[in-house]
């Protein structure tokens, strides 16, 4: 049976890994490159690079970036923030990532999805959700988190899968750098709404996190960030751990 | 030397890099006569079945394919250029293959679709572990003997067939990490 899936996650500013990587134990922990091999070899089933950068002018850097790792690194690689053009996805695919995610872009601009799975499959286009708590449902959130789009989020990852969107990308903003565990509510009823994977993100903080949204949250795969590079766990620690508790992973 | 089909769709350099990883050198064209010439050829196919079967036919790729199979030179055919090997695919219906093997390409009833991630296979020769996929469809051969591998997606599918000097594998194992190496390895330092 199809394994699920423990997905790291790079915040990259300017070039630059950022957050938490401060405790990796690298003499250079920024450097992506070398973060890249060094999550490959402890068995991340796929990276997730988030580009934060700022300014236009350096966007080019993450191209370059994911042209080196994609050199060395033999496993799918993912690229998302702020990609809002079929240009910007034709030449992240090209430098070497299997997938790229939309966000932002989708909300204020839906045909961008539709074109970009119709032009380069629905496996390479991922939906990206900032999901909310609202009353008893969620809304989109955008530009980092940062603004109500007031759109139902479910609405919208069904209108987006029906567009062609491979995966869904689904962040919790209330779960956010918590580590109170992901939204289990959440990626539940996506994921049973849905026809499409579910990458769950936000909120890891124990293996039984991890091991809950597989399970109970339904989800296919798991994102985290902080865990793996405060060196809390290694992903092999969550790994192991899934697999004892009978969680089907690649080991 | 290495050729790598490219026909205008699919990002042919992480197949490439990979074999770059592997010391072998090989060249990405679209060039029927440099196809014709190579000493091992890898078509590593992606998009549906009719829109491959139609860019290769537009470039005149589909004559040099069979050409090559046909001198027994050895072939890799990955995804999609896996499932244009056979007859017809149900992803497009009016179109016909290549026909190298007999049997059609059947979509996924069940699960989530197209399956994505990493899945187990259990093979003859080329080992057993998680290899890296993306798929709706999967091949089912007449002559049961080609299955290399299998896999199993809510139904137990074929993962790899292999008869002669063509090897073809529905993952993508330039994408499996240390394993999918391995298997390109084994394939390359076959021939």
């Amino acid at each position: 049976m199809l394994a699920k899936r423990i997905i790291v996650c790079l915040d990259v500013k300017d070039g630059r890994v950022v957050k938490g990587v401060k405790f990796v134990n690298f003499r250079d922990a920024g450097n992506p490159i070398d973060l890249a091999k060094y999550y490959n070899e402890q068995g991340a089933d796929e990276l997730s690079f988030l580009d934060i950068t700022a300014s236009y002018e350096k966007r080019k850097i993450i191209i370059d970036i994911i042209r080196k790792v994609a050199k060395e690194v033999f496993i799918p690689l993912s690229v998302g923030g702020g990609i809002n053009n079929i240009e910007a996805i034709r030449k992240l695919l090209n430098a070497g990532a299997e997938k790229v995610s939309i966000g932002t872009a989708a909300v204020k601009n839906p045909n961008l999805v539709k074109e970009a799975a119709k032009k380069f499959g629905s496996q390479a286009i991922v939906l990206s959700i900032d999901a909310k708590r609202k009353n008893n449902s969620w809304t989109v959130y955008i530009n980092g988190g940062r603004e109500d789009a007031n759109i139902d989020a479910l609405d919208f990852a069904k209108k987006m899968e029906k567009y062609g969107a491979g995966e869904l990308l689904l962040n919790s903003i209330d779960r956010d750098g918590t580590k109170k565990g992901y939204d289990l509510e959440l990626n539940k009823r996506f994921s049973e709404e849905l026809n499409i994977p579910i990458i769950a993100s936000g909120g890891a903080g124990s293996l039984e996190d991890i091991r809950d949204v597989l399970t109970i949250g339904k989800a296919d795969a798991a994102l985290a960030a902080s865990i793996f590079h405060y060196k809390k766990y290694t992903i092999n620690d969550v790994k192991e751990y899934l697999r004892k508790n009978g969680v089907g992973v690649r080991i | 030397m290495i050729a790598i089909i490219d026909y205008g769709s699919g990002n042919v350099n992480s197949v490439k890099n990979a074999l770059d990883c592997l010391g072998c050198y090989s060249v990405i064209t679209s060039n029927p006569k440099e196809i014709l010439e190579a000493d091992k050829l890898i078509f590593p196919g992606v998009g549906a079945f009719g829109d491959a079967m139609k860019e290769l036919k537009k470039r005149k790729l589909d004559g040099a394919i069979k050409s090559f199979i046909e001198s027994k030179k050895p072939f890799l055919g990955i995804c999609i250029g896996l499932q244009v090997l056979f007859e017809e695919s149900e992803e497009s219906p009016n179109v016909k293959g290549l026909g190298i093997f007999k049997g059609k390409v059947l979509r996924f009833k069940k699960g989530k679709i197209p399956q994505i991630g990493w899945n187990k296979i259990s093979s003859k020769t080329i080992g057993n572990g998680y290899v890296y996929f993306v798929n709706s469809y999967y091949p089912v051969p007449e002559d049961k003997g080609i299955i290399e591998s299998t896999s199993d997606y809510y139904i137990k599918f074929t993962a790899a067939v292999k008869k002669d000097n063509v090897f073809a594998t529905q993952f993508h194992p330039e994408k499996s990490g240390k394993f999918g190496q391995e298997i390109l390895r084994k394939w390359l330092n076959a021939g």
